[in-house]
């Protein structure tokens, strides 16, 4: 069906009237996938690019958690911040989002997203940290169960 | 318990065949299966099920499918639901009733996790899946085989939950399996396995037909159809579906945190090696609460749609409506705490949440007066879908209220875990989804088949459905303020007693409800040729949905629309044209529409049997249908024939008037 593969580029809404599939059920007219270089060649180098980068990351990641050469408590962070670049380098390279016009679905989409993670995650620490600072210390505990 | 390579944990030892009850229920569904499928043969009827259903990727043919199987799991559901209520009406005092404490708690962790997965959600996305394409003027979902995929692998849940009948046990520790309870050390057995698999791979359906929906709605609406054009029921869907593809995947990496603990021995939610189970609590529930907000807003937008319908008027203040969904949409993410109040968090933590959940209700209780304003003046026409909505309007809102009543910490310590819980969600979800459910099908099925349902036994089913609601929850509030909590087998106090058998008489009401839309399907089948709609509009209804005929064509408009208002169908009717207005076309174009496709019942063939198989340690089945998935997606990539070419018929084409082709 022409409809599922015609992912035209333009936004329904601020110009309604030209949107989508109006131009005739046409993917061939503007059937590119947002984001998607038109050359073959150039398609394949950006998701070698992409590969090459989250190998790299992952390794980081690996070498990081076991290394002595950082300062022991930055661990996690240098380790949070090396899974945050591999989120970057997955939308990027892999899920062609770019800052260009025909995104803004996406860019709303990902800001949403964003957003209930950024939820998820903090309000869980908050959560999690609140509750550990109501519980007894262990050796308060092991006390009161003598 | 033994485990060879062959069976893995499997032996004749799960067949209940000690236990009578579930053998003999399990013995009726079998032979309830094994007699369809022997009609469904001896009327040489295979070739034609197989080709317009099973493999159909129509989103019409889908939705259906989708709200047939929510039907056939509510019977499953309300079956552990009379046996509970029955259960309890007996074991008072020095009484224990028929159902063993082991059992019983397999049948609540049953009913709940079938009620929302399998029925509420379930046929949620059955009535979106049919009725959004329609109402925003597409002639498919963007995806439509992806979307038969989903409800196979949905199908395919629903069946590993309910082989558990039959062949071993179910979870015993509710329908959301908290740690440490569910962690191998006190479950040892295959029942939360069960959940486990089961839940990830209708979860993989429910997360895919959300990308479907979400994309459909943002990239396929009718030309003109700008954003402040779309039906209200469209916009709780896209909110709906946003929701999925934001909080299911939550819920996939819970499951899977947890099948990491059992089945590898992590240590996630367990008490040693670090683990804590409160994570599992606090990250469960960031799914699910916006899980209730998927289930209630495609109802409220069924809500909106009939109220405006039957009302003769447009919605009253659609953009506050907009608004409200959306603003729900977000808040929804910001509440979870309120589930677990008696956890440990201290007041400052407790009351942000419970602020933010007080502050939840205020868009709903927009939502209300908007329906209730768009009545007001209106020609009223009391048809069935519109007494399902005033229902829903008196019965949400007393849930709603002791919604509020809860979100109040100190309160909520007093009623945590009680029947005034239970009472409370139940009337939410009784009262605004299912009745939403019921609303949507009883609006829509003229449109899904041509004719409309009887009206006498639908009414009657609604007013047994109110009326059994009422008997059978509100006793529980009383006795949840009196301190009966949930999930018990026997209480000691008998004074507790009336008021159970109340709620049990109050189940059989609803039963009587159930019956009663059965009847009313069987009575509406027979007696079709008299209730025909040839018009494609019954109700005088206002979105595009109605401007089809009934049932619409494969293809559902001959010529895309052009849309220049809210309420299209409506604007043409009242113009006295009766037809849409086309958008410019090439007359050169070919319709086509999508080709069926075997790829999501043999995809969820193969699901079947790696769940089966990882739920009963038989590692080499697991490894085959792992394989079969995937080599059924390759099959499907390297498909060749994407989609068939049609004439589109002379009756649909007249719908559409339209400029003469360029």
């Amino acid at each position: 069906m022409a409809n599922a593969n015609d992912r035209s580029s333009n936004i329904p809404d601020n110009t309604p009237e030209q949107h989508g599939h109006a131009e005739g059920q046409g993917h061939d007219a503007q059937g590119k996938p947002p984001g998607e270089t038109p050359d073959l060649r150039a398609g394949v180098l950006k998701y070698l690019a992409g590969l090459g980068g989250s190998i790299i990351l992952t390794l980081a990641s690996f070498w990081a958690a076991g290394t002595d050469q950082v300062w022991g408590p930055g661990i996690p962070v240098l380790l949070a911040a090396l899974a945050i670049a591999q989120m970057g380098v997955h939308l990027v390279f892999f899920l062609h989002i770019s800052s260009g016009p025909e995104n803004t679905n996406n860019i709303l989409a990902l800001a949403f997203g964003v957003f209930v993670v950024a939820l998820v995650v903090f309000g869980s620490m908050i959560i999690m940290a609140n509750l550990n600072s109501h519980m007894l210390p262990m050796d308060k505990l092991l006390q009161m169960q003598r | 318990m033994s485990s060879s390579v062959l069976l893995g944990k499997l032996d004749w030892s799960a067949i209940p065949l000690n236990e009578p009850l579930p053998l003999i229920s399990a013995a009726v569904v079998v032979a309830v299966i094994a007699a369809i499928l022997g009609l469904v043969t001896y009327k040489r009827a295979w070739p034609y099920f197989w080709k317009e259903w099973i493999t159909s990727v129509d989103h019409k043919r889908v939705g259906v499918m989708y709200v047939v199987l929510a039907l056939v799991m509510l019977l499953r559901g309300f079956a552990d639901a009379l046996m509970m209520r029955s259960q309890l009406a007996m074991a008072a005092g020095t009484a224990h009733g028929y159902l063993p404490p082991d059992h019983y708690n397999q049948i609540f962790s049953a009913h709940g996790t079938i009620m929302i997965f399998f029925v509420a959600m379930t046929f949620m996305v059955g009535l979106m899946n049919f009725v959004v394409p329609l109402q925003i003027g597409a002639r498919d979902v963007a995806f439509p085989v992806l979307n038969s995929v989903s409800f196979w692998l949905t199908a395919s849940g629903a069946l590993l939950l309910n082989m558990s009948l039959v062949i071993g046990e179910f979870a015993r520790t509710g329908w959301l399996v908290y740690p440490p309870l569910s962690e191998l050390a006190y479950s040892p057995g295959v029942g939360v396995d069960y959940y486990l698999w089961s839940l990830q791979i209708s979860g993989v359906g429910t997360l895919l037909s959300g990308v479907n929906l979400t994309t459909t709605i943002l990239k396929l609406r009718a030309p003109g159809m700008g954003y402040s054009r779309m039906p209200i029921f469209t916009w709780t869907a896209l909110a709906s579906n946003l929701l999925i593809i934001a909080a299911f995947p939550i819920l996939t990496a819970t499951l899977g945190m947890l099948l990491l603990d059992r089945y590898l021995g992590f240590h996630f939610f367990t008490n040693d090696g670090g683990g804590n189970a409160m994570m599992y609590i606090n990250l469960i529930w960031a799914w699910g609460h916006p899980e209730v907000y998927i289930l209630i807003l495609p109802a409220f937008g069924v809500f909106s749609e009939v109220i405006a319908t039957f009302s003769g008027k447009a919605l009253f203040g659609y953009r506050s409506m907009v608004i409200a969904t959306m603003g729900i949409c977000i808040l929804s993410f910001m509440v979870w705490l309120h589930h677990f109040f008696t956890m440990g968090a201290g007041a400052d933590v407790n009351g942000f949440f419970g602020i933010m959940t007080m502050i939840i209700a205020i868009p709903t209780g927009v939502k209300v007066f908007n329906w209730l304003f768009t009545l007001y003046g209106g020609t009223v026409r009391f048809n069935t879908p519109l007494l399902w909505a005033i229902g829903f309007m008196i019965t949400f809102v007393i849930g709603g209220m002791t919604g509020v009543l809860m979100a109040v910490p100190p309160a909520d310590f007093v009623l945590h875990n009680s029947l005034f819980l239970v009472a409370h969600f139940h009337n939410v979800v009784i009262g605004g989804v299912v009745f939403g459910a019921f609303a949507g099908y009883t609006y829509w099925f003229p449109k899904a088949f041509g004719f409309t349902l009887d009206e006498r036994l639908g009414k009657a089913s609604f007013w047994c459905w109110l009326i059994g609601f009422y008997l059978a929850f509100m006793p529980l509030y009383l006795l949840g303020l009196m301190g009966a909590t949930r999930r018990m087998q026997h209480y000691p106090e008998t004074g507790w007693q009336p008021m159970m058998i109340v709620a049990l008489v109050g189940a059989l009401v609803i039963f009587a409800g159930i019956l009663l839309t059965i009847a009313q399907l069987v009575v509406s089948i027979r007696t079709r040729d008299q209730r025909r709609d040839h018009s494609g509009d019954p109700w005088q209804g206002r979105t595009l949905e109605w401007s089809t005929r009934s049932p619409p064509p494969e293809y559902n408009f001959a010529r895309l629309p052009q849309i220049k208002g809210l309420d299209a169908w409506h604007q043409a009717r009242e113009e006295g044209r009766k037809t849409l207005e086309a958008a410019p076309y090439d007359p050169a174009e070919k319709l086509h529409v999508p080709r069926g496709s075997a790829t999501g019942f043999v995809a969820a063939f193969f699901s079947v049997a790696m769940g089966f198989a990882l739920v009963w340690h038989i590692w080499w089945l697991a490894i085959i249908g792992l394989v079969g998935i995937v080599a059924t997606g390759l099959v499907h990539a390297w498909r060749t024939v994407h989609d068939i070419e049609v004439i589109p018929e002379d009756t649909d084409l007249a719908r559409l008037i339209g400029p003469s082709p360029p």
